[in-house]
């Protein structure tokens, strides 16, 4: 009985050893590296497929893309949880991120517009038309000239990047009334769609024959129209990192930012390329005129 | 000597049984202290989350419970930030409560055709079928809610089609089989003499039904009722669906609502952990667990209440 045990510990002993052995001497390579993206759901498809093409091109490494929301990905790389945090907004806009830690890398530039229920007949409004609607000023479209259906306002959440963006530059800073608020653009558009009087907003990518865009004093919502700021309502799509990115993280960003990527993938998935445009914007809104503007 | 040193050992060694006993209890037992722990932890971590919006935030918890307005991003005049719950709170209890009041007849009914008129019928129909009820995510409800009942609260009462009725019309389908099955068991356990002796006074059998299994089994149906409430109250997905999501009051019935777990799974997304975004979000989250403890008292209350009949 005793002898059978000491066998069984010395057995044990080995197997720990050799495990640990192994443990310590596995291959360490670029071999199963891996970094973590979340955050915003506007920009998840660019950087799933981009990564999907990344670890297709690059065997053996593994890009984690999330949800979650772009609070979600500031906060996450706020605390070093993460690689990447994908976000709609500059850190700087979104309330408890110190933004001075992380570092801005722009990847695409996303027009939004509004969108309403075609039964409504209109194809454009004022900018001040559209503020009366959203602020609950106008509740039936016969007063501007539409049918006569009550005004259906519906919102994304609140927080939500496209929000932000369309309540900044669309609605001029003013907020939108308290209506009903979805998680989603998906969602938004099919309820936009099926509901009379229905109007909210979405990316450029999301509009379909389902619903119908609407121009902003008579600017068309158009990727030509956002390149030169004639259409307002756009927002940089960004990848946030804490510090200076390195190894996988900084070789994906620059994969991302090559022009592989922004003249292709970017393009195909309704984005447009920050190389696309003809202004920049900062933090605070200010719209500054690119010398030569590339194209 | 010798035997009885043996001997001696050999009575006091474990024997295989006993190490089995032992081990087996201290599985069982370090099962029960996981439970614990979890529970601890998450009602520890949800709490110092939300009381945190009164501690460092310093917002009123009256105001918290009793203000109308939500808004977490933004201040109003006096540089107090809009943390007002209560349409959310309204909202979920009228949900709630609606849902119940609806599902409760059609439940008892269901259970009193299960147990009393058609046995054989209900044991081979019924009983699979609310089972099967029980089993369809919360999500495929909420779907099937998207495109049925939104459209169809649309055409009869105009509007958007989102809001307190359509979650009600959800709820009530998502409830139903639990208060159902419950039901079956309280009607079950009523003892077969009480039937028997009112039949042998001459009752009819809805008059035994309705005089005497019912009232017998009240407490019973009670706690049934009380646990499709509390399902109901903490349903998110189905409900944030079809409810519309607008943090107001309800005016109506068919305007759009919040309840506390839709404005919870819309938001926590969009907010900063540590923010007083988010630790209103976890205030929400303190509230819906608290009800939850308050629904499980009362049914508690009323087992214990039924006992003592």
């Amino acid at each position: 009985m005793s002898k059978k045990r000491w066998w069984q510990a010395i057995g044990a002993v080995i197997i720990v050893a050799l495990g640990i052995f192994a443990y310590q001497t596995r291959q360490v390579s670029h071999a199963g590296e891996s970094i973590t993206a979340v955050g915003s759901t506007a920009l998840q498809p660019l950087v799933e497929a981009a990564g999907e093409q990344y670890t297709g091109e690059h065997l053996g490494t593994f890009i984690n893309v999330q949800g979650g929301g772009t609070g979600t990905g500031l906060s996450q790389i706020q605390e070093g949880a993460v690689q990447i945090g994908n976000s709609d907004l500059f850190a700087g806009e979104q309330k408890g991120i110190k933004s001075a830690a992380l570092i801005d890398h722009r990847v695409a530039v996303v027009g939004i517009t509004p969108i309403i229920n075609p039964k409504i007949g209109l194809k454009n409004l004022t900018t001040q038309q559209l503020i009366q609607v959203f602020t609950g000023q106008v509740t039936n479209w016969r007063e501007l000239g539409g049918a006569n259906v009550p005004v259906v306002l519906i919102n994304r959440a609140q927080g939500s990047g496209t929000r932000a963006t369309f309540e900044q530059f669309g609605l001029t800073n003013h907020r939108s009334k308290t209506a009903q608020e979805q998680d989603s653009s998906g969602m938004v558009r099919q309820i936009v769609a099926t509901t009379p009087g229905a109007i909210s907003y979405v990316a450029f990518s999301y509009v379909n024959s389902t619903v119908r865009s609407l121009s902003l004093n008579g600017v068309r919502p158009t990727e030509d129209n956002v390149k030169t700021n004639r259409w307002r309502i756009w927002s940089y799509e960004h990848l946030y990192t804490k510090g200076q990115p390195r190894g996988l993280t900084q070789r994906f960003i620059q994969y991302v930012q090559s022009p592989a990527i922004q003249k292709t993938l970017v393009r195909q998935l309704g984005y447009l390329s920050p190389d696309q445009m003809k202004v920049e914007r900062d933090v605070h809104g200010n719209v500054t005129r690119l010398e030569g503007g590339k194209s | 000597m010798k035997t009885t040193q043996q001997l001696e050992k050999q009575l006091k060694r474990h024997s295989k049984a006993a190490k089995l006993e032992i081990w087996g209890k201290v599985v069982s037992f370090s099962a029960l202290l996981l439970i614990v722990a979890v529970v601890v932890g998450i009602i520890g971590f949800v709490a110092s989350k939300g009381i945190a919006t009164f501690t460092s935030n310093h917002v009123n918890l009256w105001d918290f419970l009793t203000d109308k307005k939500w808004n977490p991003g933004i201040t109003d005049a006096n540089g107090k930030p809009e943390v007002g719950a209560l349409p959310m709170i309204v909202g979920s209890f009228l949900i709630t409560i609606l849902s119940a009041i609806v599902a409760t007849p059609f439940a008892i009914g269901t259970a009193v055709f299960m147990n009393e008129i058609s046995p054989n019928k209900g044991a081979k129909i019924l009983q699979p079928v609310t089972e099967l009820l029980v089993g369809i995510p919360s999500v495929v409800y909420g779907f099937i809610g998207l495109s049925v009942v939104v459209p169809a609260t649309r055409a009869i009462f105009s509007g958007s089609g989102f809001g307190i009725l359509s979650g009600t019309c959800v709820l009530f389908v998502m409830i139903l089989p639990t208060v159902t099955s419950m039901s079956v068991d309280a009607l079950r356990s009523v003892p077969r003499y009480y039937r028997e002796a009112s039949l042998a006074l001459g009752a009819t059998q809805w008059q035994t039904i309705y005089k005497v299994v019912l009232r017998a089994a009240t407490p019973g149906l009670m706690t049934a009722v009380v646990f499709g409430m509390a399902r109901a109250f903490g349903e998110a997905l189905a409900v944030q669906m079809v409810i519309g999501n607008a943090a107001l009051m309800p005016g109506s019935l068919v305007d759009p609502a919040a309840t506390l777990t839709s404005v919870l799974t819309t938001g926590i997304g969009n907010t900063v952990m540590g923010s007083l975004q988010n630790n209103a979000l976890w205030s929400l989250a303190l509230v819906l667990l608290l009800m939850s403890l308050v629904f499980n008292l009362i049914i508690r209350l009323i087992g214990r209440k039924g006992r003592l009949q």
